[in-house]
């Protein structure tokens, strides 16, 4: 088991990973909430690794130290340390102690997100999933987001379809109450990992590349973006998987659902396009 | 005097009027009071508002024509995402759409429960929350803050329709799921709650540890229908073990059928037909309900 015989989603992984340790609240006891494959491993890879004191939850109602493993068939040998009912999500949340990593269907250059419909609200070329928890989330915690395909489809030319997250939107928040906006933390993608520590946020010009997955170049991520990114000063490449990570990946995900999030499981080093 | 709140589904079905507003308590494809609502499919009942954390009754009420309009934060079944009745009715413009965030969904309905008009929240600031509803209204903190918070108004419903594990003819509920999820403020925010449970005994009397798995009081409780097996589709497991899962197969099937224009006159006729028993037959049978197993996520 080595990092040259590691899949993308692998590298995936350990960048949402990241997005946990130390952010906004350093060595924090925050919810860390992974909605989706890799998202969830990540959470998992984060308690295990760097961030030990983060809350994670069963993927149901409880609170565990211990990540469980993705697939399991029956909950034989789960142990909790508490319970973390939809209620009680909502409490911990609304009081800010939480980081959410979710999988948005629209990002916008204000780092406004959607998952509520395509087309016009009022009668939708594609209704999803709807609004779900993201306004809530978006104005009392931070937020990262994990997006499995970049593409110009999902890094929208304009504003998404339908604002559910709040964003670094000058016209949505009066310039006094732009202090309390949590902020979008990191974009985590299949070609980079993204920050909105850009020239400008409150301006549109906030996305910014800091690392490209191996392979990738800067100009390649921008023609699959439907805005201009910025680069960071310190741009770099996206670390690879290492091989205590990749365990701890092969043991959360024994039947390697992960391997299914991406098309056709690409191995870690891309192709150039 | 002791108190008798049994009711067939048919009775509960019966109190319900053209145009109320239902709340129906689960989340998505959880815990929902499918056999009351599939008395409602059953009934020429029309115009609904349906309030909930939509599973697969907010997509067959839709299918069935019974709703007018739906008040959501998402209509999902989880392993299939997007709910296709549900889809389908949304985008032929055929429900009108209050969709909100899920916290500010309960913090309707307790706004309701606590008799205010509204409860604030920094909840939809900065989306398009507003603009996709606009009737909801902004107000500002009174105190030296001056705060413009959204003022999520009262979630008044006229019915909530609640699934639970054991209950007594006096309406005392025994809720044994892993996450009661928001049922309690659907019991309150109704000005007539109805239970279905797998278990109807004659009166609860039990141990401190069980009488805390009692969500709401009895006297938030109209009626108590006994209905076995009456979440399916959905899942009803239990904290104690036992308890059923989704029925995976089922609704893979019946979101199948909503890609045929007929799809769901098909399923209506094979599984609405008849009453209760008749769909419990259909499906396979109590027992085979009762074995589905819990999902493990």
């Amino acid at each position: 088991m080595s990092a040259s015989t590691a899949t993308l989603a692998e590298l995936l992984i350990c960048a949402c990973a990241e997005v946990w340790r130390d952010a906004g609240d350093p060595g924090g006891e925050i919810l860390a909430t992974g909605i989706g494959v890799i998202p969830r491993l990540a959470q998992g890879l984060a308690k295990l690794t760097h961030s030990p004191q983060l809350l994670i939850t069963d993927g149901e109602a409880y609170l565990t130290e211990t990540p469980v493993a993705l697939g399991a068939k029956t909950h034989a040998g789960r142990a909790y340390s508490g319970w973390m009912p939809y209620a009680r999500v909502f409490d911990a949340l609304w009081g800010g102690r939480r980081h959410a990593l979710v999988m948005p269907v629209q990002v916008d250059r204000y780092g406004q997100a959607n998952i509520s419909c395509i087309g016009e609200f009022a009668r939708p070329k594609r209704q999803m999933l709807g609004l779900r928890g993201f306004p809530g989330n978006s104005v009392h915690h931070l937020n990262s987001f994990f997006v499995p395909q970049h593409s110009p489809r999902v890094f929208v030319a304009g504003e998404v379809d339908v604002v559910c997250a709040a964003g670094y939107h000058p016209g949505r928040w009066p310039a006094a109450a732009r202090g309390s906006f949590p902020g979008v933390h990191r974009v985590v993608t299949d070609l980079c990992v993204m920050d909105f520590g850009g020239p400008d946020p409150w301006g549109g010009q906030g996305l910014r590349v800091v690392s490209l997955h191996p392979g990738v170049s800067f100009e390649q991520v921008q023609a699959a973006t439907g805005f201009p990114l910025a680069r960071a000063p310190e741009l770099h490449e996206t670390p690879l998987p290492t091989r205590e990570q990749l365990e701890i990946i092969r043991r959360l995900d024994p039947n390697d659902l992960r391997g299914q999030q991406l098309k056709d499981n690409p191995p870690l080093t891309r192709k150039a396009a | 005097m002791a108190l008798n709140k049994e009711m067939s589904a048919a009775q509960v079905v019966a109190r319900l009027r053209d145009g109320m507003t239902i709340g129906i308590g689960g989340w998505g494809p959880r815990r929902k009071p499918m056999a009351l609502v599939r008395e409602i499919l059953r009934s020429p009942l029309k115009d609904l508002t349906v309030v909930g954390y939509g599973g697969p009754e907010m997509g067959m009420l839709c299918a069935a024509g019974k709703v007018k309009k739906l008040i959501y934060g998402f209509v999902s079944l989880d392993f299939i995402p997007l709910e296709p009745y549900f889809r389908k009715a949304r985008e032929a413009g055929a429900v009108e759409a209050m969709e909100l965030d899920e916290g500010l969904l309960h913090w309707g309905l307790r706004a309701a429960a606590m008799r205010l008009p509204f409860l604030p929240t920094r909840v939809g600031l900065g989306t398009d929350l507003m603009k996709i509803n606009p009737g909801l209204r902004t107000v500002r903190s009174p105190y030296d803050d001056g705060e413009e918070l959204l003022a999520m108004p009262a979630l008044k419903l006229d019915a909530a329709l609640l699934h639970v594990h054991r209950a007594d003819r006096w309406g005392n509920t025994r809720l044994y799921a892993p996450d009661p999820f928001f049922d309690e403020w659907f019991a309150r925010a109704a000005r007539a709650c109805y239970v279905s449970c797998e278990e109807l005994v004659e009166r609860l009397e039990t141990d401190e540890a069980d009488a805390q798995c009692n969500s709401f009081e009895r006297n938030l409780v109209t009626g108590v229908v006994h209905a076995p097996g009456g979440a399916h589709p959905t899942s009803h497991v239990s904290i104690h073990g036992g308890g059923y899962g989704w029925d995976a197969a089922h609704l893979t099937r019946y979101c199948a059928g909503a890609e045929a224009d007929d799809g769901w006159r098909r399923y209506a006729e094979e599984f609405l037909a008849g009453d209760e028993a008749a769909y419990r037959r259909a499906v396979g049978g109590l027992e085979k309900i009762l074995a589905l197993p819990r999902q493990v996520f």
